[in-house]
C-alpha cells in the first residue's frame, strides 16, 4: 500500500497542490468512504460484464425466454402434454378419416392418424433438442480438439487437419449425411453421431484461426517456462481464450443442428415413427396441407421459433462478448 | 574469460536459420560466448541483431518453430540442451533456466491469475503440492515488493500496473531458484522511474540467489549499470566483447563506438541534432560477404567487403571482429588526447 499512497502523494506534487489541498482531498475521500483496503476498482467478472450487455439486447432476451420455454417444455412433456403422443383415437378421426378441428379434447386438432397434435408437438420438442444439443455438442467436441492441434502443432499436422476440413466443407453435406444415415439405420444415436461428422468443419475453422494467433503470444513461451506439457499449455493457457467464440458459434450451431435434423426426418431418414418430430410431422401432413393446413403450419411455426430463438441468442452473445465490434 | 568461476553456460558456434519465402534468414550467425556462474553480462544490439533469438534458443524454444534450423552447441552445466530431448529441455527450462520477458502485459495470460501462473512452475519443476506451492507463491510476491500478497495472488494480470506485473514476472522467474536467469529487454515497456526499481531488484535478487543474467537490451544506460561483461551483437554476429567498464572507455569495433556516440549525453555541449549510425541494418536474409557492418562504417576498406573479420581475442579479457580495431584505437586516443 505505501506505493500507492507515494504514487497519490507524488500525483499531488505534480500537479501543484500543496500539502493542505492534499490534505484536503485525502479528507474528502476519507468521507467518501475511501478506505485504503478496498480494491480500487470494483471488481466483475466476464461473465457478469456480458450478462450486463445482454440484458440490454431486447431480442436476445426474447431468444433466451423462448429457448427457456422450449427447455420446461421437453422436460416436463409427459405432465404438460394432454394425451400419449403415440395414441391414436377413434374420436380422432372424421368419419371419412379426416383429422379433426380444434376442440376441448385436441386443442390443436389432430394428425392424419387420430393422434393428439399438440401433444406431438410438445413432444417434438424433446428430440429436437435433444438432437440439437448433443449433436452439436459432438461437433464441438471434434472441432475444438482438431482446430486446437491444427493451430497449435502447426506442420504436417495443420496441413492434414485442415485440408480434410476444407475437403468436408466442399462435399455436398446433405447427400453425406443421407448416405450415411442410410447405411447406418436411423436412430437418435447415429443421428447424433453423423450431424455432428458433418458439422464440424465451421467451428474447426474458427478454433484454428484463433489459436493461430494467440499461440504467438509471449505468455504461451512464458507457459513452456514453467514446464507446461503442450497438451497442458492447450487446454488450461489457450482453451480459456476460445471460450467467447466457442460460446457464440456453439448457439448459432444448434439453430443449424436443429433444421437439419428437421430436414432429415422430413424425408424419413431422421427420427423414426412412432417418435414424434417436427420435420417428419411436416411430411406427414403435406399431403394434406389443403384441407387441413395446420397439420404443417404449427410444427413448421415450432422450427422456425426454435431456430430463430437460437440465432438471436447467437447474434446477441457475439455483440456482448465483443462490444467493440458491434454489427448495428 | 572468467577464470576461477566454472563456465555455466557456453555457447558455441550457435546458428539459427528461419526459413522465409525471401530466403533463409540468418537471425544468429555463429555465434560463441560464455556465462559463469553469478555473473552478469549484457548483450547488446539494435534491433533485430538476433539477440532475442539467441535467447530463444538457449531456452530451446526455436523447437516449436517448424520453420527454424538451428546448429552448433548450447552447453549448459557441461549438457547440450540442443542434444537433449524434449522432456529432458523441459525439466531444465524454467527451473535451471528462466526468463524475464520484455513485455509483462503480454507475457502474463490474461485469463489466468496471477497465483495460478506462479504455482504451476512451482508444482512442475519442484514437485511442490498445490498449498506449498501456494505458500511459496505469496512468499515470492511478497520478495519483489508486492504489498497484500496474499490477496493479490488471486488477482489476474490486468488488476496490476506495468511495474507490479514486472515484479510478477520477476518472481516467476526466481520462483525455482534458476542458475541463470535471461532478461530480453526487461524494463523497456516501463516508465524511467520504474525501470530503475526493477534494475535494481533484478540486481539485488540475482546476487541473493546466486543466479548469473544475461541482459539482452539495446538500452547502453540499462547494462552499463547492472553488468560486467559486455557482448555486443551485429547482423547476427557478435562483434566485441569484453568488461564494461574498458568496453565503454576504449570501445574495439566501430560499431559500439557508433553505438556510444548515439546515447543522447547531458555532460557534453549539445550537438546540433542527435547523432545516429548512418544506415540501415542488413537485410539479414541477404548479408554482404564481408563485414556485416561494413556498409556504415567509416574506416571501411576493401578487406572488409571480401571477407568477414574473425573475432579475435585482444588481451584483457577482451575480444573484437575488426580489421582496423588498430587505427580505431589511435584515432580515439588521439581524439581523447589533446
Amino acid at each position: 500500500m505505501s506505493d500507492l499512497c507515494d504514487e497519490r502523494e507524488a500525483a499531488f506534487a505534480t500537479a501543484g497542490l500543496g500539502s493542505e489541498a492534499a490534505a484536503e482531498v485525502t479528507a474528502g475521500d476519507a468521507a467518501a468512504g475511501w478506505a485504503p483496503d478496498a480494491p480500487l476498482i470494483a471488481h466483475r467478472t466476464t461473465w457478469q460484464e456480458v450478462w450486463t450487455r445482454l440484458r440490454r439486447d431486447r431480442f436476445a432476451l426474447v431468444g433466451l425466454a423462448a429457448i427457456i420455454l422450449l427447455v420446461v417444455i421437453a422436460v416436463f412433456a409427459p405432465w404438460i402434454a394432454p394425451h400419449d403422443p403415440t395414441a391414436q383415437f377413434d374420436e380422432g378421426l372424421t368419419m371419412r378419416g379426416m383429422p379433426v378441428g380444434p376442440s376441448g379434447q385436441f386443442p390443436l386438432g389432430t394428425d392424419t392418424l387420430g393422434r393428439d397434435l399438440l401433444s406431438r408437438l410438445i413432444y417434438g420438442a424433446r428430440v429436437s433438442l435433444v438432437i440439437g444439443v448433443l449433436a452439436n455438442g459432438f461437433a464441438l467436441v471434434l472441432g475444438v480438439v482438431f482446430g486446437l492441434t491444427a493451430g497449435y502443432f502447426r506442420g504436417w499436422v495443420e496441413t492434414l487437419l485442415m485440408r480434410a476440413t476444407d475437403v468436408m466443407m466442399a462435399f455436398p453435406i446433405y447427400l453425406f449425411a443421407v448416405a450415411l444415415v442410410s447405411v447406418l439405420r436411423p436412430s437418435l444415436g447415429i443421428l447424433v453421431l453423423v450431424i455432428g461428422i458433418v458439422y464440424w468443419t465451421p467451428m474447426t475453422r474458427v478454433i484454428h484461426g484463433e489459436v493461430l494467433s494467440i499461440r504467438e503470444k509471449e505468455f504461451v513461451d512464458a507457459a513452456r517456462l514453467t514446464g507446461c506439457t503442450s497438451v497442458r499449455i492447450l487446454y488450461r493457457h489457450i482453451l480459456p481464450h476460445l471460450v467467447a467464440p466457442i460460446i457464440v458459434y456453439t448457439s448459432l450451431g444448434i439453430a443449424t443442428t436443429i433444421l437439419f435434423e428437421s430436414t432429415l426426418s422430413y424425408i424419413g431418414l431422421g427420427v423414426q415413427p412412432p417418435t414424434p418430430s417436427w420435420g417428419q410431422m411436416i411430411s406427414e401432413g403435406q399431403a394434406y396441407y389443403l384441407s387441413a393446413p395446420h397439420l404443417v403450419l404449427y410444427p413448421g411455426l415450432m422450427i422456425m421459433i426454435t431456430v430463430l430463438a437460437f440465432n438471436l441468442v447467437g447474434d446477441g452473445l457475439r455483440d456482448a462478448f465483443d462490444p467493440q465490434q458491434r454489427r448495428r | 574469460m572468467n577464470a576461477g568461476s566454472a563456465q555455466l553456460l557456453s555457447v558455441k558456434d550457435l546458428s539459427v536459420d528461419f526459413a522465409s519465402q525471401e530466403g533463409v534468414v540468418h537471425a544468429v550467425d555463429g555465434v560463441s560466448f560464455s556465462v559463469g556462474s553469478g555473473e552478469l553480462v549484457g548483450l547488446v544490439g539494435e534491433s533485430g541483431c538476433g539477440k532475442s533469438v539467441t535467447a530463444t534458443a538457449i531456452l530451446g524454444l526455436t523447437r516449436m518453430l517448424p520453420n527454424a534450423t538451428v546448429t552448433g552447441a548450447i552447453e549448459f552445466e557441461g549438457r547440450d540442451l540442443l542434444a537433449l530431448p524434449e522432456n529432458e529441455v523441459r525439466e531444465i527450462r524454467g527451473r535451471d533456466i528462466a526468463m524475464i520477458f520484455q513485455d509483462p502485459v503480454t507475457s502474463l495470460n490474461p485469463v489466468l491469475p496471477i497465483g495460478r501462473l506462479m504455482t504451476e512452475g512451482l508444482e512442475n519443476h519442484l514437485g511442490l503440492s498445490h498449498t506449498d506451492a501456494t505458500a511459496r507463491s505469496i512468499e515470492l510476491l511478497s520478495t519483489v515488493g508486492i504489498p497484500q500478497a496474499a490477496e493479490r495472488i488471486k488477482d489476474y494480470p490486468h488488476q496490476f500496473s506495468g511495474g507490479m506485473r514486472q515484479r510478477v514476472m520477476i518472481a516467476i522467474a526466481l520462483s525455482c531458484n534458476p542458475r541463470l536467469l535471461l532478461a530480453d529487454e526487461p524494463t523497456t515497456a516501463l516508465d524511467v522511474t520504474i525501470q530503475a526499481q526493477i534494475l535494481r531488484l533484478m540486481r539485488q535478487l540475482s546476487s541473493e540467489y546466486g543466479a548469473a543474467v544475461i541482459v539482452i537490451t539495446h538500452d547502453l544506460g540499462v547494462v552499463a549499470g547492472m553488468c560486467r561483461r559486455i557482448l555486443v551483437m551485429y547482423a547476427g554476429r557478435i562483434v566485441e566483447e569484453g568488461p564494461a567498464k574498458p568496453l565503454f572507455r576504449h570501445p574495439h569495433h566501430p560499431y559500439t563506438v557508433g553505438l556510444l556516440r548515439s546515447v543522447p549525453r547531458l555532460d557534453r555541449p549539445r550537438a546540433d541534432e542527435l547523432v545516429s549510425i548512418q544506415g540501415l541494418p542488413p537485410d539479414l536474409s541477404h548479408l554482404p560477404p564481408g563485414c556485416a557492418f561494413a556498409p556504415r562504417c567509416w574506416l571501411a576498406t576493401d578487406e572488409c567487403w571480401c571477407a568477414a573479420p574473425p573475432l579475435a581475442a585482444t588481451g584483457e579479457g577482451r575480444r573484437c571482429a575488426c580489421f582496423h580495431r588498430d587505427r580505431l584505437v589511435e584515432r580515439e586516443t588521439e581524439r581523447v588526447a589533446p
